[in-house]
């Protein structure tokens, strides 16, 4: 595994806005197969360094690395056929189906000139399929329910087909049987196509039992990573929200509640 | 989502309406002409008087008129994509108000044609650049910023040519409040601005995808392979100078960039493939249509078409707001 080349690595990588420091140092490897889950406080900076890595926003110092490029190398195209970005929230200021939403995915992968082929929309169908949106792919975007809306844009993701999945969230708006439904989909995508993710998320549960791996960013600009097993326990994760937890189990599961 | 054939089977009704309003705008006036006369004039340059009309007067005017209804909407629907907002028209940024102060001064000082559009285009690009810098201060612009420092330089500029009104002498009145309200009577020869038209909706066209994108989010569009900034500032400029150019040529003609691309939308979805150039054909045609009732309504006293393209415009907006359809701010 280590002659391959990592799908995301960051070295020395300082991220913040203005004078707050959210990471310093960062030293991040992300292999094909592997997830990454990102865990912190509302303003801990998950959502700014997320963004960092997705090439959308300057780091302060340091440098990220996809397949082994940097983005200024690589340009915003070829960047796209790498990595996927899942924003936070997201807003519809025209009207469009849902089908023709899911098929932007398929920007990075078109020439200039091209169209989108049937082979295109058949993506889009599949993964509107994969989300449960197969339904509605003629309905207005402008009339989805949250949920729905977060379900569309994980579609699009799908349609696009990077390698590494940055997702910001992908858990918000949705129901518990989405929630897992989701989960379980990158799950499958990392073990079946090799795909790497890094997810924001706050539910410590659902990190232990889907993600190889945690990153925790702490209010002080400190950082802690390492194996889900290793990191995510009730010291760290107390100190990490500012709040007393209590770990709960039946020897598979792990659950974290307030104490 | 339109396929190609889809789009050029649009494309071709709407050229075929151009050719039809065309055709109506070089019929109709003070002196009646067949179809066939009308033919035979462009064809064997022949005609007498009728052929001189149609030659000299009539066809300068409706290829002008088509040229500038053209970039005025392909310059909202522009727009309208890089503020995302589909209330986005032409003049929102502030380049008519910098081309009627431009305009109004060089009619005062009493300059002919040519001297009015010279300082009207360098009063459109004044604006342009003005707003520009202002918007672009650190961090890179946000829509929302660019629009109010566009809709506040805008303000200025109105506040500017009503001073000019009020201390302007009489007799130059009449001539400043037709360039106002748009006017198509004073065009010289369509060619420059026929190609303008074309060089932009080339220059458009191979990033229609792009465009799509950059509708949904500036950051969205980045992730998938869209590379903004020179994309936005790209946009911001060829939009503004179509707007120039339109306005240096008829003025401040209204409603044409806010509603054809609107219309359009509604018709054949937020595509900008087929949008872009279906605005071209549709406004062109639109004006052609307005300045032929213009110059026919009321004869022989001609109108200033801006009027009618309001009066034709009002209507229709309210009705797709009160429809409520995808006009969301």
């Amino acid at each position: 595994m280590d002659h391959t080349t990592p799908l995301l690595t960051t070295r020395g990588l300082r991220v913040g806005i203005a004078d707050r420091t959210f990471c310093r140092d960062l030293e991040l490897r992300l292999q094909a197969g592997e997830s990454l889950a990102i865990l912190g406080r509302n303003g801990a900076g998950k959502s700014t360094l997320l963004s960092v890595l997705a090439g959308l926003r300057e780091a302060q110092a340091g440098e990220v690395l996809i397949d082994g490029a940097t983005y200024a190398r690589l340009g915003a195209r070829r960047s796209a056929r790498v990595r996927g970005w899942l924003p936070q929230s997201r807003s519809e200021a025209f009207s469009s189906t849902v089908l023709e939403t899911a098929l932007v995915g398929r920007h990075p992968h078109l020439a200039r000139w091209d169209w989108e082929s049937e082979g295109d929309a058949r993506k889009a169908r599949q993964a509107l399929a994969a989300v449960g949106l197969a339904e509605l792919a003629q309905r207005d975007v402008q009339t989805l329910s949250g949920g729905e809306r977060q379900r569309l844009a994980i579609a699009t993701l799908l349609t696009q087909a990077p390698r590494l999945y940055l997702l910001d969230e992908p858990l918000a708006h949705l129901d518990l049987n989405h929630q897992i439904a989701t989960l379980e989909l990158f799950a499958a995508l990392g073990r079946e196509r090799q795909i790497a993710s890094v997810m924001v998320l706050h539910e410590p549960g659902l990190a232990a039992r889907f993600c190889s791996r945690a990153l925790l960013l702490f209010d002080d600009g400190t950082t802690q990573q390492g194996s889900c097993d290793e990191v995510i326990s009730t010291a760290s994760l107390s100190r990490l929200y500012g709040y007393p937890l209590r770990e709960v189990g039946d020897g598979a599961q792990r659950w974290f509640m307030p104490a | 989502m339109p396929t190609r054939r889809r789009a050029l089977l649009i494309l071709a009704a709407l050229a075929g309406l151009s050719q039809l309003s065309i055709a109506l705008a070089l019929m109709v006036g003070s002196i009646p002409i067949s179809p066939l006369d009308v033919l035979a004039t462009l064809v064997d340059n022949g005609g007498g008087v009728a052929g001189e009309v149609v030659r000299s007067l009539r066809l300068p005017r409706a290829l002008t008129g088509f040229a500038c209804g053209g970039l005025l909407a392909l310059a909202g629907a522009l727009l309208q994509v890089l503020l995302r907002n589909p209330l986005a028209d032409p003049y929102v940024l502030g380049i008519s108000g910098g081309a009627g102060i431009g305009a109004l001064l060089a009619i005062i000082l009493g300059l002919g044609v040519a001297g009015v559009n010279g300082l009207a285009f360098t009063g459109a690009l004044g604006a342009m650049l003005l707003v520009f810098g202002l918007a672009h201060g650190e961090g890179g612009w946000t829509h929302s910023r660019l629009l109010l420092t566009g809709v506040i330089v805008a303000a200025g500029c109105g506040a500017v040519v009503t001073l000019m009104l009020a201390v302007a002498p009489e007799d130059r009145l009449r001539g400043m409040l037709f360039w106002l309200m748009g006017d198509l009577s004073q065009t010289g020869d369509p060619q420059l601005v026929l190609i303008l038209l074309a060089l932009v909706l080339l220059v458009s066209l191979p990033f229609a995808r792009e465009l799509n994108l950059l509708a949904r989010g500036a950051d969205v569009a980045q992730a998938l392979g869209v590379a903004v900034r020179p994309l936005r500032r790209g946009v911001y400029l060829v939009a503004s100078l179509a707007t120039a150019a339109a306005v240096t040529h008829a003025g401040a003609i209204g409603f044409i960039g806010l509603i054809v691309p609107h219309l359009v939308r509604l018709a054949t979805g937020n595509d900008q493939r087929l949008l872009l150039p279906a605005s071209v054909l549709a406004g062109g045609s639109l004006l052609v249509i307005a300045d032929t009732l213009a110059r026919t309504m009321l004869a022989p006293q001609q109108l200033p078409v801006g009027v009618l393209t309001a009066l034709i415009g009002v209507p229709v907006f309210l009705f797709l707001l009160s429809r409520g359809a995808p006009c969301r701010g």
